[in-house]
C-alpha cells in the first residue's frame, strides 16, 4: 500500500512530488499518540528488563568461584534446593486448577443478570483485597489446632487429636484457593460472558439439554480463556512466598522455591545464587505456561460471538 | 422419517410481562400445518417477545399453547421441537458447517448413516456442499443465514421459527433470501412464523401477517386483507399509507365519510361508524393522480422532488402546510403549484383519537 502510494508523484502535497515524512510515517501508524507508550515501555525496561538481565549474568558469576553453570550445578545437585521445584509445583499447580475448576461453574451459574448479583461478586471478589497476612490470620484462626473448627470437632466427639490444617501443606494451598479464586472467578466470568447467549438458545432449541450444551458449547469456547486463566492463577500461586512461611512448613513439605531463593540471597548474602534460583524458577513457570499455551493453539480460538 | 405433521397450533390468550410492562398481551392466534404467518410491527411491538414464548425461551405469563391435543407451553425448548433461526444467526463458531447443521439430528440421536444423508440434503437444499468443512466465519452472511436455515430445518420440525432473519444483509441478498425461504418452505412443507419489522417481507412471504403493536394485536389477514383493508390508523400507516391528513369530520355513513377544513374536501372510505369530531384521511402517494378527474381535488405546491426512476416523489404542501407525499410518472419541479386529485375509494377514513403508527411521525 505504501509503496503504491509512494508512486504515484504529486499526488499529495505541495513539495515536488515527494510526500512528507510525516505522511509516510503516519501510514506505517508512527504519529505522536505513539508518546503515550513511553513512560510504559521506560518503566518495563527500568523495574523489569534491566534487574533481569542483572540478574541474569550474576546467576553466572557465582561468589564461590567455578565456573559460570557452577551455580546451577549446585541447585541441581543438591536435593534441598532440587526438591524445591517439585514442592512449588505440587502446590501452585493443583491449587491453580481447582481455582479454574471451582471457578467454572460458580460463573456459569452467575452469567446472566439477577438481583443480588453485584452483592454475590463482591463477597465473591472480597479475599483479593484482604492481603495474605490477613487470610494467614484468619486461616490460624478458624483452623489451627486450638481454632474455632477442632474446637467444634472435639466438642462433639468427631475426632480425637485436633486435625491439622495449618502449619502443613494444607494451610499454604487454603491460603493460595483463597486468595488465587477471586482471581480466577473474575477472569472465567469475563470469558463467560464474551459468548454469545444465544448460541446456547439456539441449541436448546434443537434439542439439547443443559448438559448436552455446557459440554458441546458453552465448554469448547470457553476452554482457551480457561488455559489463559489457569496461566495467570498458577503463577500467582508458583511465587507463593508470604503464606509458605506464615501457615505453612517453610523448613519442610512447603519449602517453596522462592523460599530458597530468598534464604540464598538474605540469609547466606549470597545474591549470585539468589538470582539463579529465580532464573530458575522463571523458567520453570515459562516452561509450565508454554505447554498450556501450545494446548490451547491446537483448539479453537476464533471470537464467540454468534455471527462466527 | 419423523412425522412431523400437525393440523393446529393454537396460541390461547398468551402473554408475557417483564416487571410491569406488558411485552405481549392477550394473543390469540390458530395456525393450521403448512401456513406461513408473519409477525409484523415495529420494535418494541412484542414480536420478538411471542417468538420467544413459542419457542420456549421466555416462560408465559398467562395464557397457554397447543399443539393438535397437546399443551405445550409448560416444556423447555429441547422438549418442543421446533426449529428457529436468530436474527444473528447464532452459528457454533468452532463447528464446521456440516457439524453446524448436524447438531439438531446428533441430539435426536439420529444413527450416522441417515444421519450424513440427511445432512447432505439439507446442505443442498440450501446450495452449500462445497462450504461443508468451513467454519462458520469464513462464510460470507447470505451463506451463513443458509447454514442457519439447514441447521433449523435438517430434523423436520414440526414449527420454524424465524426472528428477522434477513434484516442483516444487504437489500439485494434480502431481496434473493425471501424467495429462498419461501421455496423452502413450500418445497419441505414447513410451517412456518416468520418475524419482521418490514412490511414488504411480511406481505410477498406470508399467508397470514399478525400486526402487532405494543403486545398488542391489531389484525389479522392475508397479505390482501391487511394492505387494502388496514382496519386501524396504526395498520394504514404501516401498509404504506403514508399521508394521514387530519381534518374535522363534516359528514359519516357506515361506509363512507366526509372531511372538510377551510379550503379542503375529502371524501373517502371508512371501516364502520365514526363517532368522533376529528378524522385523519390515510393515502398512498402512488393513489395520488396528478391533474386527474374527481371530486377530491386538491391543489398543493411541490416543496422537494426526490428522482425514482420512471416515477418521481414528489413533497407537497396543502395550503395550510401540510404535508402530501406523491408519487407519480408526471414530471415537476420544487415550487410548482400543482392540482392533484385522489379516488374517494383509495381514500381511508379513521378516527383521529386512534393511536398513529410510528412512521407516520415523519411528517
Amino acid at each position: 500500500m505504501t509503496s503504491a502510494a509512494g508512486s504515484v508523484p504529486g499526488a499529495l502535497g505541495h513539495d515536488g512530488g515527494r510526500r512528507s515524512l510525516k505522511h509516510r510515517l503516519a501510514d506505517r501508524g508512527v504519529d505522536r499518540v505513539l508518546l503515550l507508550v513511553v513512560p510504559g515501555t521506560l518503566f518495563l525496561i527500568l523495574l523489569f528488563v534491566y534487574p533481569f538481565l542483572y540478574g541474569l549474568q550474576l546467576s553466572f558469576a557465582p561468589e564461590g568461584g567455578g565456573g559460570p553453570l557452577a551455580n546451577y550445578q549446585t541447585f541441581f545437585s543438591d536435593p534441598y534446593l532440587r526438591d524445591t521445584i517439585g514442592t512449588t509445583l505440587s502446590l501452585g499447580v493443583p491449587a491453580a486448577l481447582l481455582n479454574v475448576l471451582v471457578s467454572v461453574p460458580i460463573a456459569y451459574r452467575m452469567r446472566g443478570r439477577f438481583r443480588g448479583k453485584r452483592t454475590l461478586t463482591t463477597l465473591l471478589v472480597v479475599p483479593i483485597a484482604l492481603g495474605t497476612v490477613l487470610t494467614a490470620e484468619g486461616l490460624i484462626e478458624y483452623l489451627g489446632p486450638s481454632g474455632w473448627l477442632n474446637k467444634f470437632l472435639r466438642d462433639f466427639n468427631l475426632v480425637d487429636q485436633p486435625v491439622l490444617l495449618v502449619h502443613n501443606y494444607w494451610g499454604v494451598f487454603f491460603s493460595l484457593v483463597i486468595t488465587g479464586f477471586p482471581f480466577a472467578f473474575l477472569l472465567v466470568l469475563s470469558y463467560l460472558s464474551g459468548i454469545d447467549p444465544n448460541l446456547e438458545r439456539a441449541a436448546s432449541v434443537m434439542g439439547a439439554g443443559w448438559a448436552q450444551r455446557f459440554r458441546r458449547i458453552t465448554f469448547p469456547l470457553l476452554v482457551p480463556g480457561l488455559a489463559i486463566t489457569f496461566c495467570l492463577s498458577f503463577v500467582l500461586a508458583f511465587s507463593v512466598f508470604p503464606s509458605a512461611n506464615l501457615v505453612g512448613d517453610p523448613s519442610g513439605s512447603t519449602r517453596v522455591i522462592s523460599i530458597a531463593a530468598y534464604h540464598a540471597a538474605f540469609e547466606q548474602f549470597d545474591y549470585s545464587m539468589g538470582s539463579t534460583i529465580s532464573m530458575i524458577m522463571g523458567a520453570v513457570m515459562l516452561a509450565i505456561i508454554a505447554l498450556v499455551l501450545g494446548w490451547r493453539s491446537t483448539l479453537f480460538r476464533g471470537p464467540a460471538g454468534g455471527k462466527g | 422419517m419423523r412425522d412431523r405433521s400437525f393440523s393446529e397450533l393454537r396460541l390461547d390468550r398468551i402473554g408475557r410481562n417483564f416487571g410491569e410492562q406488558a411485552a405481549l398481551s392477550e394473543l390469540s392466534l390458530t395456525i393450521r400445518g403448512g401456513e406461513f404467518i408473519a409477525l409484523l410491527g415495529p420494535s418494541g411491538c412484542g414480536k420478538s417477545t411471542a417468538l420467544n414464548c413459542l419457542a420456549g425461551l421466555l416462560p408465559l405469563s398467562s395464557g397457554s399453547i397447543w399443539l393438535d391435543d397437546r399443551r405445550i407451553d409448560g416444556l423447555p425448548p429441547e422438549q418442543r421441537g421446533f426449529g428457529m433461526v436468530f436474527q444473528n444467526y447464532a452459528l457454533f463458531p468452532h463447528m464446521t458447517v456440516r457439524d453446524n447443521v448436524a447438531f439438531g439430528l446428533k441430539m435426536r440421536k439420529t444413527p450416522g448413516p441417515e444421519l450424513r444423508r440427511r445432512v447432505d440434503e439439507a446442505m443442498a437444499l440450501v446450495r452449500l456442499e462445497d462450504q461443508a468443512e468451513k467454519l462458520p466465519a469464513q462464510l460470507s452472511g447470505g451463506q451463513q443465514q443458509r447454514v442457519a436455515i439447514a441447521r433449523a430445518v435438517v430434523y423436520e420440525p414440526p414449527l420454524v421459527l424465524m426472528d428477522e432473519p434477513l434484516s442483516n444483509l444487504d437489500a439485494q441478498l434480502r431481496l434473493a433470501m425471501r424467495t429462498e425461504i419461501r421455496r423452502l418452505h413450500q418445497t419441505l412443507g414447513l410451517t412456518t412464523i416468520y418475524v419482521t419489522h418490514d412490511q414488504e417481507e411480511a406481505l410477498s412471504m406470508a399467508d397470514r401477517l399478525v400486526v402487532l403493536r405494543e403486545g398488542v394485536v391489531q389484525q389479522v389477514g392475508t397479505p390482501d386483507d391487511v394492505y387494502a383493508h388496514p382496519v386501524n390508523r396504526y395498520v394504514a400507516g404501516f401498509m404504506g399509507y403514508r399521508n394521514m391528513l387530519e381534518f374535522d369530520l363534516e359528514s359519516a355513513t357506515a361506509e363512507t365519510a366526509v372531511l372538510a377544513s377551510k379550503d379542503v374536501r375529502l371524501s373517502g372510505m371508512t371501516f364502520g361508524p365514526i363517532e368522533a369530531k376529528r378524522a385523519v384521511a390515510a393515502i398512498r402517494p402512488e393513489d395520488i393522480v396528478v391533474n386527474g378527474p374527481g371530486p377530491n381535488r386538491l391543489q398543493v405546491t411541490a416543496e422537494v422532488v426526490e428522482y425514482h426512476g420512471r416515477e418521481i416523489l414528489v413533497l407537497a404542501r396543502l395550503p395550510a402546510g401540510e404535508a402530501l407525499y406523491i408519487r407519480t410518472e408526471e414530471r415537476c419541479v420544487a415550487g410548482d403549484s400543482i392540482v392533484v386529485a385522489v379516488p374517494p375509494e383509495r381514500v381511508l377514513i379513521y378516527p383521529a383519537d386512534a393511536p398513529a403508527a410510528p412512521t407516520e411521525t415523519i411528517v
